[in-house]
């Protein structure tokens, strides 16, 4: 096996163009992770067309609420470019300068106030499928976020309102002269008068007017909680019931990193088996000189190393950028190593199979990309059924247990380190065994 | 002269298909057999059994893979090593004593030592079979087993190759090959081999084969192998080759 192993890192060492991917590939993918991690998303770029008259505000009781203020909150969710008019946004949400342009009419703060008809901003977008969905999601997020900040303000200057008309006094905000007493107090006041009152129908009457007072204010006190709930009816209180919780960028890394190990791997592994048969030497090592396993077992080690210090060098380099518990980096390498096994194994089993390198990496790659698609699709994202299958399909080939054995060695989340690497071993024999099989014949 | 191979009884199948059907020879130190026939005959089939590329599934041979030097249709070789490399390569896989020293002989022989250090894969045809040749005879095998050696060479190439060949035959190897080119085996062979759907139908020195068909003994082996076949293999088969 030793002189095989010389004999491929030679050949690999003179494929310039192998060898410089084999050192570009993760650090270029180690920076472009890192720093999309790091920087965070982008906000978009959007044009808005803000209507209204300058400092137009509306009445909400006795406060006032400045249209301005919608705008800007709008402003800080995306981008903003100040334009004049709807038909230069439009131009430039179609020269994409923009990705889309935001309309803000100057009968905002005139529908708000009227209570009967809804205000709307008008967004224009453009771009395929694609783009139109991100688009669009983006920009529902920033109306969101400014349509919540606005209501909260709204709801601010409600509440004030309905705290003065309990309160009372000076009530010439909302539109009242002289100092009132408050809603709170007229039940006292009328108890009161009515201790001085005589039994008959005006007493009762005025009891009455006192129990809907005591009721109203009630009522008009519970109207301010009302109005909180409103402004956001549920809040979530999240619990995890197993592993761990992982934050979203470790395991975006470690989805790069498990998809980097199989490409490399499998491709590896299927074009170095693939290319014994190209070069008709498959015929003369078998003859004795190297036994079928021993070839096999040559091949997938050989892209298995390679495969795993590029894999664990592109986790150091994301290390950079990304909080990683680097204490761990002992069961890191474990997991990589199992990965890596398995990946070779499957890359030998599919090279057995193919007659020429080119068929080889084209067979690892059909497969390898949809395998990594199918382990990401989360629970509950297709039909029950739909993902049984899936989940059954992602079972027998490397890449989900590889992704869930580096997920547990990085960020501690379940299922076990122990379970996934038990389940790796399992499927680098039953590789290893179809491999073989392929192998069967020589030329 | 006692055999330097024996061929006894061997049969092949591939899933339907007869590929061999007991088949039976020897070849003696010196000698030069040359396997000839229409294509799918089972020539390679049974040049690959005898290399120990493939097991037989009925049959035997007096000699193990590790004494017989093969030769594939195709030169097997690693086109991004050298010359040099291919061969100390070989020599290590097959446990050659002193490696070197084998890789300094094969230079030698084959004529290359100036190409040694060049990269396989910018050799011509010619030179690209005799590294071929030369890993063949790594393990100074008895026995050579040649699959259609000179296919793809010039005349000149074809011409330097089998006097190279038939140097190894005089040295004492017992060297059985293939070809289409039936010329080659008149010029070449002492003996042809005649086989067609896994069966021997002729085994005798070129001109017995000439005579089989009422040919001069200095007649065209060619249309002499045309007409043995045309009346020895059944017309429909003949037609469905």
């Amino acid at each position: 096996m030793r002189w095989l192993l010389r004999k491929d890192l030679v050949i690999l060492g003179r494929s310039r163009l192998l060898l410089a991917l084999l050192v570009i590939y993760p650090v270029a993918v180690a920076l472009l992770i890192g720093l999309a991690l790091s920087r965070g998303p982008s906000r978009p770029r959007v044009a808005i067309v803000n209507e209204t008259a300058p400092g137009e505000t509306l009445q909400v009781g006795s406060e006032r609420v400045s249209v301005g203020q919608y705008a800007q909150q709008l402003f800080s969710q995306v981008q903003p470019v100040n334009v004049p008019t709807r038909s230069q946004a439009v131009a430039k949400v179609r020269s994409g300068e923009v990705v889309a342009a935001i309309v803000i009419p100057p009968d905002i703060a005139a529908r708000v106030s009227s209570a009967t008809s809804q205000a709307a901003v008008e967004v224009i977008y453009n771009g395929d499928a694609l783009e139109q969905a991100i688009v669009q999601s983006q920009i529902n997020a920033a109306l969101a976020q400014a349509n919540l900040g606005f209501s909260e303000q709204i709801q601010r200057a409600a509440a004030s309102a309905i705290a003065l008309l309990l309160r009372g006094g000076n009530l010439g905000a909302l539109g009242a002269t002289g100092n009132l007493v408050g809603l709170d107090e007229i039940p006292s006041v009328l108890h009161r008068v009515i201790a001085h009152q005589p039994p008959g129908p005006d007493r009762a009457a005025l009891e009455r007017v006192a129990a809907f007072a005591g009721f109203a204010a009630q009522n008009l006190n519970l109207s301010k909680n009302v109005l909180a709930t409103v402004g956001q009816p549920i809040r979530v209180h999240s619990r995890l019931l197993r592993g761990r919780r992982t934050p979203l960028n470790t395991f975006a890394v470690v989805v790069a990193v498990s998809i980097s190990l199989m490409f490399v791997c499998v491709l590896l592994a299927a074009g170095g088996l693939a290319l014994e048969r190209e070069e008709h030497a498959l015929g003369r090592l078998v003859r004795g000189l190297v036994s079928r396993e021993t070839l096999l077992a040559e091949k997938g080690l050989l892209a298995a190393g390679c495969s795993l210090v590029l894999a664990f060098a592109m986790l150091a380099g994301v290390g950079a950028f990304v909080t990683l518990d680097w204490s761990r980096a002992g069961l890191w390498l474990l997991a990589l190593a199992l990965g890596a096994l398995a990946f070779g194994a499957l890359g030998v089993a599919i090279g057995a199979l193919a007659r020429e390198v080119r068929a080889a990496s084209l067979l690892a790659f059909l497969l390898s990309l949809p395998l990594a698609f199918l382990a990401l699709v989360p629970a509950g994202a297709v039909a029950h059924g739909l993902y049984d299958a899936i989940s059954a399909v992602s079972f027998v080939f490397p890449f989900k247990a590889t992704l869930q054995a580096l997920d547990a060695a990085v960020n501690r989340a379940s299922p076990s380190l122990g379970s996934s690497l038990a389940h790796l071993a399992g499927l680098t024999i039953l590789f290893g065994v179809l491999a073989r099989l392929g192998l069967r014949r020589a030329e | 002269m006692s055999a330097a191979l024996s061929v006894r009884s061997v049969s092949k199948r591939f899933g339907p298909l007869q590929a061999l059907s007991d088949v039976t020879f020897d070849v003696r130190a010196g000698e030069m057999v040359a396997l000839i026939g229409p294509n799918g005959a089972g020539k390679t089939t049974l040049l690959s059994i005898i290399a120990g590329v493939q097991p037989a599934d009925a049959g035997s041979l007096s000699r193990g893979p590790a004494e017989v030097g093969w030769v594939p249709q195709q030169p097997a070789l690693y086109t991004r090593l050298s010359v040099a490399e291919n061969l100390g390569l070989f020599a290590r896989l097959e446990r050659v004593a002193d490696p070197r020293a084998v890789v300094e002989r094969m230079l030698d022989q084959t004529d290359l030592r100036s190409r040694a250090a060049e990269q396989v894969g910018r050799l011509s045809g010619g030179n690209r079979q005799r590294v071929n040749v030369a890993l063949g005879l790594m393990g100074d095998p008895p026995v050579l087993a040649l699959d259609e050696p000179s296919t793809s060479l010039d005349p000149a190439q074809r011409e330097r190759l089998w006097l190279f060949i038939a140097d190894l035959a005089r040295a004492g190897r017992a060297v059985v090959f293939s070809t289409h080119n039936v010329a080659e085996a008149q010029r070449y062979a002492a003996r042809v081999i005649v086989l067609a759907e896994g069966t021997i139908l002729f085994d005798g020195a070129p001109s017995a084969l000439l005579q089989a068909v009422g040919e001069r003994e200095d007649g065209d082996l060619e249309r002499a192998l045309v007409r043995f076949l045309q009346e020895r293999v059944p017309p429909a088969e003949a037609i469905a080759r």
